[in-house]
């Protein structure tokens, strides 16, 4: 009994799957297709609460959650919105069981290193991976019209149809405006925050102004840069260069008050010079701090070169793109686009992780990780 | 007040430099305007004269200090409150949707924290999703939640809101699993032999030391909220807020409305951040904090 409480998701996925037994699974739906799926659900749940641990039962949940999962999208048959409760019952019970199966991973302790490390990006990926099972299944399942929300399916469909369109709005956006852009407000910033640390005065006044400056709506500018700069790329770049540029310089300067007292009075009794400790001490003691500026920045970036592309451009770019789709109702091509965006981040940010863990690697936040 | 002379009088040596910088900058951006008008007209002004045209342009390439001043002065203080051209208007429309998607962000925020400090599976599942959702830019989304939201019928404050909510719940979310992490094992173990429940530990330990976390990330969060609210209102079809004042000022080449519009901003979020600052200061100092 302890078993059935303690495990209460696949306690729950069984009553669901005995409830569904009397409901109707579709509108014309098949009697053996669902009679395969409350089987299947019923069988899966069982088996979990019998077996206690270990990789069994990982197994079980993993192939119950999954192939209901599998068998519900086959049930639809290509119809939308012909769902009956019982779907929604089984699709919550397949769900459920997904859920026991985390719960089961994120407490497995695995000794040797590549299993754990599997077991951390497993678990977040079969997160997300529910989260597109859940959106296709409900969009699906309940008719939401196509221009609110198309399914995940659909906007695969999309991307893999118009790669062209998508390249060449992401040579537009990405490598021109955003990478440029990046580049020369990162090095502006960080060279700004060399001359602040040499000189007192300026650190004083700029390190305030520099705060507060990262307060505020900076993206309020990329109208008055189109308006310098053009349509094309470059006033972009410029829209990316102040929005990064601040962040750079306040996060630079704080990493240079990073190094210690000790570090610093070893530094001179070596007789170092300025030049000497910075390149030596205080700039290794910053990478932390740098790398953070770079790791916010690389968000930033991406978001001012998109919406600075609302307030004109040539007839490409990813924002261009994203305005004029919402205005023609292609909501899934406007969906495609923002999957790109957000791989592209993604992998921005995941380059930037990594030089930082190449870089940074005697930081106790890497050595413990 | 030591501070005065250590921080006082380089900020505003910076800030003179910046506008005086601003003063060059707009000699230098609108005298080809300038010289090309007067050629037309076949005038020839002295250096002072032309100097003058050039800062007195009705749309000029960038505006002067005094003339964005002068605009921000005109629309903030000599207009009803309730005109479309009072700033004040446009600050209130844009002020009320960010504390609207501040409040559900922070809300959200805390909400997720808690159940990634308490849930394993959660802290396993969701924290990677957490920091990837902020790659995606979200503002790149807004004309399409509002486009999307209006279609179901769901218009005005509430899509700009959401907006708000999505970039707000970040900051909120990662300090506060931070700060409810932050009591030390020895208290930690001090509340399990008082066999406080998990309940009790957190309401008396967990939640009060997560206060200052608290309020340092809603500093941020307060500022991406308004960010937020801006975007939002720029596919809206340019009707109210101080995006759709910035966004009218690029159709109509109006150059001192828009920056006249971005101060507005600025104050505005200065305000937002300074009452969250303050008001921070004096949660703690209630909860027994000493002053710093």
């Amino acid at each position: 009994m302890s078993n059935v409480l303690r495990d209460w998701q696949s306690s729950a996925a069984l009553v669901l799957a005995l409830l569904s037994i009397v409901l109707p699974l579709t509108d014309a739906g098949s009697v053996g297709l669902k009679a395969v799926l409350v089987l299947l659900v019923i069988t899966a749940a069982v088996a979990a609460i019998a077996v206690r641990a270990g990789l069994l039962l990982v197994v079980i949940l993993f192939v119950g959650a999954h192939l209901a999962a599998w068998l519900l999208l086959q049930s639809l048959g290509g119809k939308t919105g012909m769902a009956g409760p019982s779907y929604y019952f089984l699709l919550a019970a397949a769900w459920l069981l997904a859920w026991r199966l985390v719960t089961v991973l994120s407490a497995l302790k695995i000794d040797n290193r590549a299993g754990d490390l599997a077991i951390r990006l497993g678990i977040p990926l079969l997160f997300g991976i529910w989260v597109l099972i859940l959106w296709e299944a409900i969009v699906r399942g309940a008719g939401v019209p196509f221009v609110l929300l198309p399914p995940p399916s659909a906007i695969a469909a999309r991307i893999a149809g118009s790669v062209s369109t998508l390249a060449a709005d992401v040579n537009q956006t990405i490598v021109k405006a955003v990478l440029i852009g990046y580049a020369l407000g990162c090095t502006a910033g960080f060279a700004a925050a060399i001359l602040a640390d040499r000189f007192g005065f300026l650190r004083r006044g700029l390190l305030p102004i520099g705060n507060m400056v990262s307060a505020l709506p900076i993206i309020g500018v990329a109208p008055i840069m189109v308006m310098w700069f053009g349509f094309d790329w470059p006033s972009k770049a410029a829209v990316v260069v102040i929005m990064t540029f601040f962040p750079m310089l306040v996060n630079t300067v704080t990493g240079l008050a990073a190094s210690g007292h000790m570090e610093r009075d070893l530094m001179r009794t070596y007789a170092a010079g300025y030049w000497q400790t910075l390149a030596s001490l205080r700039l290794p003691a910053a990478m932390p701090f740098i790398f953070n500026a770079l790791k916010i920045n690389s968000t930033l970036a991406l978001i001012g070169a998109i919406v600075a592309e609302f307030f004109g451009t040539p007839v490409v770019g990813m924002g261009f793109r994203i305005s004029t789709e919402v205005g023609r109702m292609n909501i899934d091509m406007v969906w495609a686009e923002i999957a790109v965006a957000a791989l592209a981040g993604s992998v921005f940010y995941g380059v930037i992780a990594l030089l930082e863990r190449v870089v940074t690697f005697w930081h106790p936040s890497i050595r413990g990780g | 007040m030591t501070g005065l002379g250590d921080r006082f009088i380089p900020v505003m040596t910076i800030l003179l430099g910046i506008v005086a910088a601003w003063y060059i900058g707009a000699y230098a951006l609108n005298a080809p305007f300038q010289r090309g008008l007067n050629e037309r007209a076949g005038e020839t002004p002295g250096f002072v004269e032309f100097v003058g045209q050039t800062m007195s342009q009705p749309k000029p390439t960038l505006p002067a200090p005094h003339q964005v001043a002068v605009n921000f002065f005109e629309n903030t203080f000599l207009r009803s409150v309730t005109s479309a051209r009072s700033l004040v208007y446009h600050a209130w429309v844009t002020l009320s949707s960010t504390l609207l998607g501040f409040a559900f962000g922070t809300v959200l925020g805390i909400a997720i924290a808690v159940g990634i400090v308490h849930v394993l599976a959660l802290d396993r599942s969701l924290m990677p999703w957490i920091i990837a959702s902020q790659t995606i830019p979200i503002l790149a989304l807004a004309p399409m939640i509002i486009v999307v939201l209006a279609a179901v019928g769901i218009t005005g404050l509430l899509p700009k809101a959401l907006i708000s909510t999505y970039l707000s719940f970040f900051p909120v979310a990662v300090g506060m699993v931070k700060g409810l992490r932050s009591p030390e094992a020895i208290n930690l173990d001090l509340m399990r032999t008082y066999n406080a429940s998990k309940a009790e530990t957190f309401w008396k330990l967990r939640l009060p030391a997560s206060v200052p976390f608290l309020f340092a990330s809603m500093k941020v969060a307060i500022a991406a909220s308004l960010v937020g609210a801006i975007v939002g209102e720029l596919p809206t079809g340019a009707a109210a807020g101080i995006g759709a004042k910035l966004l009218n000022g690029s159709y109509y080449s109006q150059t001192i409305d828009m920056f006249s519009a971005l101060v507005a901003g600025s104050i505005v979020a200065a305000l937002l951040v300074t009452a969250v600052g303050a008001t921070g200061r004096v949660v703690e100092r209630a909860m027994g904090a000493r002053p710093a």
